[in-house]
């Protein structure tokens, strides 16, 4: 075990597969000898030479492009967006196609080997170019696989993972945790299963569900809400496609409630699609409406951010609204 | 800054380039009655090579005839002919190895049927059934055979030019001696994926060939509307590329053309591209009616281009073909292509199960769960869902 921040935890995971997998190669804007705009690559290129870890011109459709191309032909491409923001040009070569190649085929190709790492989310006074949460767009397309981790230790897991995974794989990282969070990360490689939500606390009274960077608010709003006596179960769904229902169904029908928090906008949001799922399964057991509390539906601001995020404290608010609802 | 750059020679008053500098020849090497122009070099060919291109451009014609006829009569829902652009297609594909991974765009089926795609798996495609490799998942015509180094037909426009310059770079990192190939129409060169596509190419050293059909038109729109440049070939040095145009029409010109370029592409890990002039003598789908758009005339004067005839002529001449073995050929394939129609649109659909495959590696929870709800229902009312129904 070693402590590290989340950037390290990243670049280990690279750096460990890299190692292992002679077909893999890691490519994207900056990337290279700069080691991308948050480093996350650093020491690839150096390591592993220019033709596996390299700088491509600035084409997000071209990024996603070619990467399709490198893995419909048997090879393992980590493809950076250097924002989450960023990757609306890149949005028809992986809806249509990443997503789509095996399906559309009969399973004659695919580009399983594909993974798509991008920093998303707010908190770092980006604005709205720097600063969204686009998962949900991705979400409704059959054939991804979204992940998002919430610590350096998830984060290498999950990474791991994703990159073995034998299907395209989204994979948010949360930037405003990439120093900000630190802590204890196995040694060696080791991979967190994909599809599973994992319950990080125990509780009674209601379960708060959310992903990422958010899973830290949803954390201070449950202290909050236990100095209250308030018993918040929380849930990091760490897949977002396919999610994890059973875990997620499994708590609410212990505990009577549901909270879902994301920081991307509430309309369209992928907490409706839960709110539907486990309206659905849990119905019975429901004590209370299911809750959301989201980005609003506005673009990420700069000046407001405060004011726009879903932070703790609106948390602890619609807590105590749903407990005494 | 490139060499290309700090080399340039310096000027003292303001002079801009002619947009009309950049003039490009175009390769030709037969002449309409089939002889070769005086001095023209021929590509490498000999008489088994002529014969299996020759073959694939009758079963190509037959098949287009017939399967047209096929999308009028309701048989099938849809089709598109590669009619007048075989010599650019055939003549590019006979210069590879079957190594060489296609990526077509939706016309290059001729291509396909170079590599050794059967009638019958034509045929299976086209109907759906459950022997189409494609699992019964697009359209007709959207072929693709792993076999066959043939990458499945995506229907959006240029997506395959970019992911062409991947497939050659991991074919350079596999250290395989072959390329990729990348077909797309002058319309598709005005996407976005174009540009991205030939300039990460020639950025990043893949060995990729992009072979435009120049073919006159995408859809309806014609070229002057679709550019105002010198065609798409005089792009490539602008992105740093080997560039040729050629007679999209002459066999042997599309054939030394793409020969040079596999050659060049391997030795020097780098791009090429090839515009080959062409005309689309058919319509550009079933659905679509070119009466409306263009005359009469305009495709009549293109007629007399017809690049099988001009490549026939050349065979006879060289006496590896005569009219009635020509003649026997069509016969032949006519025969064949009608057969396999009947057997495969008798075949049966794929299994419902297959709805919810290949989505992921492995179906979902979700996915069982939707399958497992929709047998339930469709059994409740098997006569409102026949297609299906009597296969649960």
């Amino acid at each position: 075990m070693a402590e590290m921040n989340m950037l390290q935890a990243i670049n280990e995971a690279l750096s460990s597969e890299m190692e292992a997998d002679q077909k893999m190669m890691v490519f994207g804007e900056d990337v290279g000898h700069f080691g991308g705009v948050f480093r996350a690559t650093s020491g690839l290129q150096e390591k592993f030479g220019r033709d596996r870890c390299f700088n491509t011109p600035l084409t997000e459709q071209g990024i996603a492009g070619f990467a399709n191309g490198l893995a419909s032909n048997g090879m393992t491409a980590v493809a950076e967006i250097q924002f989450a923001d960023y990757i609306f040009p890149a949005i028809d070569q992986i809806v249509n196609e990443s997503a789509k190649f095996r399906y559309r085929s009969g399973n004659e190709f695919d580009v399983g080997g594909l993974t798509f790492r991008t920093p998303y989310g707010g908190g770092i006074a980006g604005g709205h170019y720097h600063s969204q949460s686009p998962e949900a767009y991705f979400t409704q397309t059959p054939g991804l696989k979204v992940v998002i981790p919430r610590n350096p230790e998830q984060a290498k897991g999950l990474l791991i993972a994703s990159i073995r995974d034998k299907n395209p794989v989204i994979f948010f990282e949360p930037k405003r945790l990439y120093r900000a969070s630190v802590g204890e990360v196995r040694d060696g490689d080791f991979v967190i299963e994909l599809g599973k939500a994992e319950v990080i606390r125990q509780g009674t009274d209601i379960t708060l569900l959310g992903w990422g960077a958010q899973m830290e608010i949803l954390e201070n709003a449950a202290d909050m809400a236990a100095k209250k006596g308030i018993s918040c179960e929380v849930i990091d769904l760490r897949t977002l496609s396919p999610w994890d229902v059973d875990t997620v169904a499994a708590s609410v029908k212990k505990t009577g409630r549901l909270l879902i928090n994301h920081e991307a906008p509430l309309t369209g949001g992928f907490a409706g699609e839960i709110a539907a799922t486990i309206q659905e399964e849990c119905f019975l057991y429901l004590e209370s409406p299911i809750t959301r509390v989201c980005g609003l539906d506005t673009p990420y601001p700069l000046i407001h951010e405060k004011e726009y995020m879903p932070d703790a404290l609106k948390t602890f608010e619609a807590i105590k609204a749903s407990v005494k609802f | 800054m490139s060499n290309a750059t700090t080399n340039a020679e310096t000027v003292h008053r303001v002079s801009f380039l002619d947009k009309n500098s950049i003039a490009i020849p175009i390769l030709k090497v037969l002449q309409a009655d089939g002889t070769a122009y005086e001095g023209a070099v021929l590509p490498v060919i000999d008489e088994a090579l002529a014969k299996k291109v020759h073959d694939t451009c009758v079963f190509t014609r037959v098949l287009d005839e017939r399967m047209l006829g096929a999308q009028r009569q309701g048989r099938i829902s849809f089709y598109m002919t590669c009619t007048g652009e075989e010599a650019s297609i055939i003549g590019s594909t006979a210069a590879l190895d079957d190594g060489d991974v296609i990526l077509a765009q939706y016309r290059e089926h001729a291509a396909l049927r170079y590599r050794g795609f059967t009638t019958e798996q034509f045929m299976n495609q086209m109907f759906s059934n459950e022997k189409d490799l494609g699992k019964g998942r697009q359209m007709p015509i959207h072929y693709g055979s792993q076999a066959l180094n043939y990458q499945t037909i995506s229907s959006p426009l240029a997506t395959q030019i970019p992911q062409a310059t991947g497939v050659a770079y991991s074919l350079k990192m596999q250290k395989k001696r072959n390329i990729a190939i990348c077909y797309f129409g002058e319309g598709a060169a005005s996407e976005g994926d174009f540009h991205a596509g030939l300039n990460m190419a020639a950025v990043l050293s893949s060995p990729v060939i992009f072979f435009c059909r120049n073919n006159g038109y995408a859809i309806s729109t014609p070229t002057e509307e679709q550019f105002a440049g010198n065609g798409i070939a005089s792009r490539g040095p602008g992105y740093g590329m080997h560039t040729i145009r050629v007679d999209g029409n002459d066999m042997l010109a599309v054939l030394a053309a793409t020969q040079q370029a596999r050659a060049y592409a391997l030795d020097n890990n780098a791009p090429v591209l090839i515009e080959a002039m062409t005309y689309r003598l058919g319509a550009h789908s079933s659905s679509d009616d070119p009466s409306g758009y263009r005359s009469k005339d305009e495709e009549a004067k293109w007629q007399q281009h017809d690049p099988v005839k001009r490549f026939k002529l050349w065979m006879i001449n060289k006496g590896w073909l005569n009219e009635k073995q020509d003649a026997d050929l069509y016969v032949k394939y006519r025969e064949e292509v009608l057969a396999e129609l009947k057997v495969a649109e008798k075949i049966p659909l794929p299994h419902l199960d297959d709805l919810i495959q290949d989505v992921y590696d492995k179906p979902t929870p979700i996915l069982e769960k939707q399958l497992a709800e929709l047998k339930t229902h469709i059994k409740k009312y098997p006569e409102a869902y026949p297609k299906s129904a009597g296969r649960i």
